[in-house]
């Protein structure tokens, strides 16, 4: 069974969402663990995140201006693969800074490193030549993302080639704004639950536990990342034990559900 | 805004992908790809479509003022002759998209992606705009057609480009000061697309160079080639042939590809592109992503960017707004790596003195853009017989630049 399998095996899973070398990152991951997130993303900062809203934005230019490098995050990768063998981790970030040196040395480098999927915001399936093909060479899952506006004659063409999960992003814009309403994601995971057999996870706009629990009542996976940012900035390095009790406030809604 | 797919043609891309070579394509979130899907259906319709066709040209004609003139320079054809050896030294011509409503090529394109909008029933308008021509532009067609607008333009952009601002605001457009990243125009650019993304259904955003996802490539390609289909008439009308050589500045590149492209299958249609090379390449501080930057995937296509070893963007710089950008069309990027036309970095300081040049020598002050493709001059005049006939895209007018001049000659206004 992979580590993806695993962890949405037990329930709805609490997916945590933090960037690259903003922060403490070691020991803010560790407190995503230790407050019970089963996946985690890390974030890969790249200078232009059109994807994202204001609290992401600024987590990738503080990182960026500490000096990250691809090699940091890779590091970062590395040592969490040692420190928590069978938590998920996922990259998730933009074309670019993963692709830059060809997208078989990044397949390689992830595999290398422990990490089990990649988010490619800006790789949508039309592209998938551009990684795709070098992930699942190595074993990596591409994970794709659907959204409100992903139709059901779409649908199929984003679920080829994607596992692990599905990421749905339940409002058409960008991370940590305003939150989708419950009816219309219990009919986008209904859809996407009869295409495929994978576990949907979703995200965007997701800030509390109440919030939290009500997604996990109907999809196998909860996304929360802009909050959890939003503590990096607030704590600075304190941070870990704000992380811990928001996650831990978060995986008791999520697992505690249904 | 026909194309022949010959063999051997550099006019047949892009391909059904969005491809032109390994450049181009269409990456974008997956919010946005059901409706640049939809958007390239509307645009295949619409180029099909006569009334489509009839009412750009009207538009053309009447509210923006075309064709715009193919002029004979004559003083700046002397000047370079007497610095040629001997025989050296081509007549020089201007196409005048200076004398546009708006002041520059930015219009051609506005009009025919306004016209797209209505057609897909989209009620508001968002643009990116670095130095605010394109998003006067933006506003201009906005006006004319009854649609709100909102133009995003880094803040450092908005203080340095005060009356363009002021103009958008007369034109009813709302301006959004952009202050996440350097505050410039790519910045300017992902704030747009944050826009668009959590407003699909009802917004059309008008991309203000042949850049961007597919299929805007090719689409503002295809209004802006309303350029060198005229210039082609002119000089054939004017001269009985084609021109020998055809040069235009690069920006994201919509001027020179709309000048570049009805020519790209006439073999003896020599084409320069002029890249913004700031302080120069190796200072480290320009604009010129063909000659200082490799390929990379920025702003929904893959294209030559400036960028470090990680793939992080960086910073472009250039005394010419608009063209302080740190990628270029998709389109461009093949054309250089196929050969079929040659780029040349032209510096802050070079532009500068050609800009003073042709305010004293032809009585017309040029963008500081199109004073880059004017620094090229000197050079390319030398390699040119007397008998040879060179056009300049003169693509926009420099009254919007006069402070800018001004402060970089150390002159008190």
């Amino acid at each position: 069974m992979s580590r993806f399998e695993q962890a949405f095996s037990r329930g709805p899973a609490l997916v945590c969402f933090l960037t690259a070398g903003d922060g403490d990152t070691a020991a803010n991951l560790d407190a995503l663990v230790a407050g019970g997130a089963n996946v985690i993303e890390l974030g890969m900062p790249f200078t232009d995140p059109m994807a994202d809203g204001p609290a992401i934005q600024q987590a990738n230019l503080r990182s960026l201006a500490k000096g990250t490098r691809t090699a940091d995050i890779l590091n970062m990768a590395r040592a969490f693969r040692e420190r928590h063998p069978e938590v998920p981790l996922v990259l998730m970030g933009y074309a670019n800074p993963m692709t830059v040196r060809g997208p078989e040395w990044f397949a390689e480098q992830c595999a290398a490193a422990g990490v089990d999927g990649v988010i490619c915001v800006d790789i949508p399936t039309e592209e998938d030549a551009d990684l795709g093909p070098a992930l699942r060479d190595k074993g990596v899952s591409l994970i794709r993302l659907a959204t409100p506006t992903t139709d059901a004659a779409r649908l199929p063409d984003v679920l080829k080639g994607s596992s692990g999960f599905i990421y749905y992003v339940s409002v058409a814009g960008i991370t940590g704004m305003q939150q989708a309403a419950q009816g219309s994601i219990e009919q986008a995971v209904a859809a996407l639950k009869a295409a495929s057999d994978i576990p949907v996870a979703v995200g965007f706009g997701v800030r509390t536990p109440e919030q939290a629990r009500e997604i996990a009542k109907v999809a196998d996976g909860v996304v929360v990342g802009s909050a959890l940012v939003d503590l990096v900035k607030q704590h600075g390095d304190d941070a870990p034990a704000a992380i811990r009790e928001l996650t831990a406030a978060l995986a008791e809604a999520v697992h505690t559900a249904r | 805004m026909t194309q022949t797919a010959t063999p051997n043609s550099f006019r047949n891309q892009p391909d059904e992908h969005g491809h032109f070579g390994r450049f181009g394509g269409r990456y974008v979130a997956e919010t946005l790809m059901p409706l640049i899907l939809d958007l390239e259906r509307e645009y295949r319709a619409a180029k099909a479509d006569p009334a489509f066709r009839a009412e750009f040209e009207d538009l053309l004609a009447n509210f923006v003022g075309r064709p715009s003139p193919l002029y004979f320079a004559p003083r700046l054809t002397e000047h370079f002759r007497e610095r040629a050896p001997e025989g050296m030294g081509p007549k020089i011509f201007f196409k005048r998209e200076d004398l546009n409503h708006t002041g520059a090529h930015k219009i051609n394109n506005c009009v025919g992606q306004i016209l797209l909008a209505r057609r897909m029933g989209k009620t508001r308008i968002i643009a990116e705009t670095g130095a605010g021509q394109h998003g006067v532009a933006t506003a201009t067609v906005a006006a004319r057609f009854g649609l709100p607008c909102t133009i995003f333009m880094g803040a450092k952009d908005v203080e340095r480009q005060k009356p363009n601002v002021f103009r958008m605001k007369l034109l009813g457009a709302e301006v959004q000061p952009v202050t996440s990243g350097a505050e410039t125009l790519k910045d300017a650019m992902n704030e747009a697309l944050r826009d668009w993304v959590a407003n699909v259904h009802d917004t059309f955003y008008i991309i203000g160079t042949a850049a961007g996802p597919h299929p805007y490539p090719e689409l503002v390609r295809d209004f802006q080639s309303v350029i060198g289909e005229e210039t082609r008439e002119q000089m054939m009308a004017r001269e009985g042939r084609l021109p020998d050589m055809v040069l235009a500045c690069v920006g994201g590149g919509s001027n020179a590809i709309g000048m570049f492209y009805p020519f790209l299958d006439d073999q003896e249609v020599a084409m320069v592109g002029v890249e913004a090379a700031g302080h120069g390449i190796e200072s480290g501080q320009h604009a010129a992503s063909l000659t200082g930057g490799r390929p990379g995937i920025l702003h929904g296509n893959r294209t030559y960017l400036l960028q470090d070893e990680d793939g992080q963007i960086t910073e472009a710089h250039s005394i010419s707004a608009g063209l302080d950008y740190p990628g270029l069309g998709p389109e461009h990027s093949w054309l250089h790596e196929s050969g079929r036309v040659r780029y040349l970095p032209i510096t802050d300081d070079e532009a500068l003195k050609a800009f003073q040049l042709c305010c004293a020598l032809e009585g017309i002050i040029p963008a500081l853009e199109s004073a880059h493709a004017l620094a090229a001059l000197g050079q390319l005049t030398t390699e040119m017989a007397e008998d040879k006939l060179l056009v300049i895209n003169l693509s926009g007018r420099g009254d919007k630049d006069i402070f800018t001049v001004a402060e970089a000659l150390g002159a008190e206004i």
